[in-house]
């Protein structure tokens, strides 16, 4: 569906992608996971035909990016960053101006976008810009999936979201995937990652992997513990010195603490004790997404 | 295409703001100008000499003193009298009757008027001038209610003080100028930068639309509205301050149209160029605004400029069009005399859908 | 509201209510943060944070009820209030065209430091964020990371008592937004009260407690810890998402 080989783009002195390889199948639902600056927009313009790569090829639906742009551009949906909508019109207004530039009308792709907007459909006399943050990404979603395109391309479609809406949106995402459609998304959210079938973990330009996110964590070498205790700022930096310290991160309530060989949890737990540190836990832990993206992001950091 | 430019009018119509500028400007603007001139046209001192003393002069005579606009302060005997008359200061007119007025127009069906003003204030004398070319007109048509096709009483108008009329603020063309240049220049760069600000112009490029569908849409609508704000200020100017409008009113519009497509092609390339609306604003009105009022002639003589800046008002756009109006409303001059502005115009207008067409990028960089 | 309870809390907020023609915004929001507290303020999208936040920090007007910030009264002490607190929002940042000393230089005389204590705060962020690479930079050319620290270190350059922040860790990655907080705890054991809102929902659990605003109240308020007893949930998130959704 999309093949995407040896992608360079740079601004100025910035390199925002440095060779970025990887093919995404068809129906399938698509993550790129990083920062902000890691380069996620900047490919999915490139994805979409608003820029033109400086090195390697990309195609979308065998289509080239660069030479076959305007026969893409019929076919995919785009959703840019910043809920690109019209403030000034209202909800039901909007979805009929960009259906017509898709030479379609609201009626014709009605069933498809029925279940996301039904939702907003009680305040389609209201201006866009009237709308909350969720009710905007759901109108533009809904716009974006007006001309029944094949493959979607969402940037960054939860940021500033809260996570309420953010849950709502994933769900709708899968049920969109239930009937065929191909859905390229990007996240700074570590924890969307395993809502997808497939991602790609991207920091500075490059990928830092490309896997089922199972897969990803089951690779994750080091033993994880938890631990918690009542001065949190203080115990990350004794954990920090500890010998057999790989890192220490805050993480919700508890500190994830890595190491490269198993420890004898009780024992950590007395040395913590003796230190001074007070109702002391330590358990141990899975990986996730979060600890597997900073464990490579710390390696390429290192070998860099 | 449809779906733009209806798209387009709802957001034009939603933002007060520019409903504003589009409208309320233009009528205050005239109606400034046109009041403060207005007051200034009332109980004229004038002088007269009449040459003939019949029947048609003294007619001619009194329809002009019982007018609100004009006083007899002097009844002039003999030539001599009128370096006198001028030099005391206080009239503003001199009106000459020939010799053997009467006979003149009964027999020739010609005679010569002749109006000598006070132009060391150029707008009153302008006003003055067409105010007094009504009431002639007027005599004509009661003497002869059968209109003739060249006219019979022929007024000779002479400048003293500022023979031609050089810093002559005729408003009307002014503020057409600018108001068209303000509309489609400013609001058109303005809300394709506005696009572009809001990412909507990126789906836009997305999606199957063409450009030349995406300028076009843009553009149309502010065609349409600056063409009815033009139309508005000369109906306004017209009636309620009685303008002169001498010449071919088709002629006219059709040169506004020409102007309004030359400003929106300016909009647009504007807009390739900025990327936000505040910067679509401050180049609008730095670059097209500041210029087209001070360096066309509008309100700063450009025989006084330094000469480097006659230089460059050459390159400014609105000068051609206020030559042009001034010519067509106020001389009533047909295109014969105007073509060659008109093709200056026309070359801008060619030059900048050019370089906006090429400049207007299917991609984001 | 007793001499007593301003002197050892940070912000006392009772009864406040804000209404935008009949929306109301807030409605009867009372809660208190006490000094050296971290305290997450969460809440949907138009739930009616940043409302609230904007009445705290001064730049607006509630339509009635009481606020006190470190001991101020918000009606009638203003400036001293805007002397006191440190504010930095995701979108508010640094001058990206102007240099780190020159973006501190300027800050620091916003809130009337002397020269030689600019001096002192600039070689002392340099060194506490490890700037020292950048020191002829732009802000611009900073990564996205340093950025943020730099822009909270600038937010407190003044040393208020309180420092409000609004969503700083947005889209920033998972390490950076690590050293973030460890940064925020540092302050907060310094003694300094921390008011902070986030879309991170892990991020709920660093903070001592956390309100939840539902519709423009306060639902929820408590210890993290308490809240997930008291709602049967595993995470911070179910607690937020069963409250939000009613």
């Amino acid at each position: 569906m999309i093949q995407i080989q040896n992608v360079h783009k740079s601004f100025g002195n910035i390199q925002a992608l440095k060779g970025i390889s990887l093919e995404i199948a068809e129906g399938e639902l698509f993550g790129f996971i990083g920062p902000d600056g890691a380069g996620k927009t900047t490919l999915f313009r490139v994805l979409v035909s608003l820029l033109v790569p400086d090195e390697g090829k990309a195609t979308v639906m065998d289509l080239d990016v660069v030479n076959d742009y305007k026969k893409l551009r019929t076919q995919l949906g785009y959703m840019p960053g910043r809920f690109s909508l019209y403030q000034d019109l209202t909800v039901e207004e909007n979805l009929n101006f960009f259906a017509g530039i898709f030479k379609t009308t609201l009626k014709e792709n009605y069933e498809l976008i029925k279940p996301i907007y039904q939702q907003i459909e009680p305040f389609k006399k209201r201006r866009a810009g009237a709308l909350s943050g969720g009710m905007k990404q759901k109108l533009a979603l809904s716009c974006a999936l007006i001309h029944k395109p094949k493959v979607l391309f969402l940037d960054e479609p939860t940021t500033g979201v809260d996570a309420v809406s953010r849950k709502e949106f994933w769900e709708m995402l899968q049920s969109l995937k239930k009937q065929g459609i191909t859905i390229v998304v990007s996240t700074p959210y570590m924890e969307e990652a395993a809502l997808c079938d497939r991602i790609a973990l991207i920091q500075k330009g490059e990928l830092l992997d490309i896997d089922k996110p199972q897969n990803i964590i089951n690779r994750y070498s080091h033993f994880l513990y938890g631990i918690k205790a009542e001065r949190m700022y203080d115990l990350v930096k004794i954990l920090r010195e500890n010998t057999h310290c790989n890192s220490a991160y805050l993480f919700g309530e508890y500190v994830h603490f890595s190491s490269n060989t198993e420890l004898d949890m009780d024992k950590l737990k007395a040395e913590l004790i003796s230190t001074g540190m007070e109702n002391v836990e330590v358990i141990s832990l899975q990986a996730n997404i979060e600890d597997s993206f900073m464990d490579l992001m710390a390696k390429t950091n290192n070998q860099a | 295409m449809r779906i733009f430019i209806i798209k387009e009018f709802l957001q034009i119509f939603r933002d007060k703001r520019s409903l504003i500028i589009l409208f309320g400007i233009p009528i205050v603007q005239v109606l400034l100008f046109g009041f403060a001139l207005k007051n200034e046209i009332q109980d004229i001192p004038i002088a007269i000499l009449d040459k003939s003393k019949d029947v048609y002069s003294q007619q001619l005579i009194n329809k002009i003193i019982s007018s609100d606009y004009f006083v007899l302060e002097e009844d002039l005997q003999e030539e001599k009298a009128i370096e006198e008359a001028f030099r005391k200061g206080k009239i503003k007119q001199l009106i000459i009757i020939e010799n053997d007025f009467s006979e003149k127009l009964e027999k020739k069906n010609r005679a010569v008027v002749q109006l000598i003003l006070d132009a060391s204030n150029p707008n009153t004398a302008s006003m003055i001038n067409s105010y007094t070319s009504a009431i002639l007109r007027d005599f004509e048509h009661e003497i002869n209610p059968i209109p003739t096709r060249v006219p019979m009483v022929i007024p000779e108008t002479q400048m003293r003080y500022n023979p031609e009329l050089r810093s002559v603020f005729m408003f009307v063309p002014g503020v057409i100028t600018i108001i068209l240049m303000l509309v489609s220049a400013m609001m058109t760069s303005i809300s394709i930068a506005r696009e572009k600000e809001l990412g909507t112009m990126e789906v836009l490029l997305v999606s199957p639309v063409k450009p030349i569908q995406i300028i076009v849409g843009k553009v149309l609508p502010y065609v349409l509205l600056s063409f009815s704000s033009a139309v508005i200020i000369l109906i306004m100017a017209y009636t309620a301050f009685q303008m002169p409008m001498v010449g071919n009113l088709v002629l006219l519009l059709a040169e506004s149209l020409l102007f309004i497509v030359m400003a929106l092609a300016l909009g647009i390339f504007i807009s390739t160029v900025a990327n936000s609306q505040q910067t679509a604003m401050l180049l609008s009105m730095f670059a097209l605004l500041l210029p087209s009022i001070l360096l066309t002639g509008f309100i700063f003589p450009i025989k006084n400029m330094p000469e480097i800046l006659q230089y460059v008002s050459q390159l400014m756009p609105p000068k051609w069009f206020v030559i042009i109006i001034k010519n067509i409303m106020i001389k009533g001059n047909g295109i014969e005399s105007i073509w060659k502005e008109t093709l200056i115009i026309l070359g801008f207008t060619v030059f900048f859908i050019g370089l906006s067409v090429k400049k207007f990028k299917t991609r984001l960089e | 509201m007793t001499n007593n309870q301003t002197n050892t809390k940070a912000v006392v907020v009772k009864d406040l209510v804000k209404k935008f023609g009949d929306f109301v915004a807030n409605d009867h929001l009372s809660f208190a943060v006490d000094k050296g507290e971290i305290f997450g303020f969460l809440g949907a999208n138009g739930a009616g944070k940043t409302t609230a936040i904007k009445i705290l920090c001064g730049l607006s007007h509630p339509t009635s009820g009481d606020v006190k910030i470190a001991g101020y009264d918000i009606y009638k002490q203003r400036d001293l209030i805007k002397k006191n607190i440190g504010y930095m929002s995701q979108k508010f940042s640094l001058y990206d065209d102007l240099s780190i000393a020159e973006n501190i230089r300027f800050y620091g005389g916003i809130y009337g430091l002397s020269r030689k204590k600019i001096k002192e705060k600039t070689e002392e962020y340099i060194e506490k964020l490890g700037l020292q690479a950048y020191t002829k930079s732009m802000v611009k050319e900073l990564p996205l990371g340093f950025k943020q620290k730099l822009a909270f270190s600038v937010a407190i350059v003044h040393d208020p008592p309180i420092v409000f922040l609004d969503e700083p860790t947005g889209g920033v990655d998972p390490i950076t937004r690590r050293q973030f907080w460890e940064l925020i705890y540092k302050e907060a054991a310094n003694g300094k009260t921390i008011f902070v809102t986030t879309h991170y929902m892990d991020e709920a659990e660093y903070c001592d407690r956390v309100s939840i605003m539902v519709d423009g109240r306060i639902e929820a308020l408590d210890e993290p810890k308490k809240l997930k007893e008291t709602y049967g949930a595993q995470s911070m998130e179910e607690v937020f998402i069963q409250l939000a959704r009613g």
